[in-house]
């Protein structure tokens, strides 16, 4: 892998569910192709799938950068959403906000935040009520 | 572990998609409807097995390099499913069976493979 720090951006749009996960999947491919090991890939993917879900069933979508350099992938999802009220609930598992019509399409149980801490190195989130929430997602290499 | 094609036999399965991969070998397995239950354990070599249908369900699996998906309770997705699931080189069975009976089937015929928490 080169020494450059290599970028990529993505618009993640809530209007058609089906979509979602096409960020994802792209930096999946991409850091595939860079020989970055399976496992790594793996926790990146569902880290950012997971964060790309919650902007578009918790937001109105938002955009998604990353960032990959030869000791780290960074992914930081930003959205204009409503913010997250109660930090603590949010991280336990199973607490959801999440409407019945999210979880009758498999998502609401309450892991996506549990799940995006357990498979990233670090995470941060930045969260103002009525303005969105940024979430940061560091995967070592 | 057993192959994909010995799981289409056992669980009098369709193939809707991927019958290029009917002898890959399959270690363990998830019955899940949530998705983000799907996402909490990792394993290799796994067959998900949901009654849940839509796209979202081939995203977590392509997340996961899940090869093989068996829809449960005689449920069929539709072409838009398919064709991600073909771009994802993603297996897709469809079976008559209930969720709890298709994994019984499975785990009595010899997946057992336990997922693991990171």
């Amino acid at each position: 892998m080169s020494e450059e720090i290599i970028r990529l951006h993505y618009d993640i749009n809530d209007e058609d569910f089906s979509a979602a996960g096409e960020a994802s999947s792209g930096v999946k491919k991409t850091l595939s192709a860079l020989g970055v090991s399976p496992e790594t890939v793996k926790k990146v993917a569902i880290a950012m799938y997971e964060a790309e879900i919650n902007a578009v069933i918790h937001a109105d979508g938002g955009e998604a950068d990353i960032e990959i350099t030869p000791e780290e992938i960074k992914v930081v999802i930003s959205d204009r959403g409503p913010g997250i009220p109660d930090m603590e609930k949010a991280m336990e598992p199973g607490y959801s906000t999440a409407t019945e019509t999210v979880r009758e399409l498999g998502f609401g149980a309450g892991m996506g935040l549990p799940n995006m801490k357990r498979y990233t190195d670090e995470m941060y989130i930045d969260t103002k009520l009525g303005e969105g929430t940024t979430v940061t997602l560091i995967v070592k290499i | 572990m057993l192959k994909v094609r010995e799981i289409v036999k056992i669980l009098d399965a369709e193939i809707l998609a991927g019958e290029d991969q009917l002898d890959m070998e399959i270690y363990s397995g998830c019955g899940a409807d949530l998705m983000s239950d799907v996402m909490a354990f990792v394993k290799e070599s796994v067959i998900l097995c949901t009654g849940l249908v839509n796209p979202q369900v081939v995203r977590t699996a392509e997340m996961m390099d899940i090869k093989v998906i068996c829809f449960v309770r005689g449920k069929v997705p539709g072409d838009a499913i398919l064709e991600l699931a073909k771009e994802k080189g993603i297996t897709i069975l469809s079976t008559k069976h209930p969720l709890f009976i298709t994994c019984g089937m499975l785990y009595s015929a010899g997946i057992q493979g336990r997922g693991v928490w990171d």
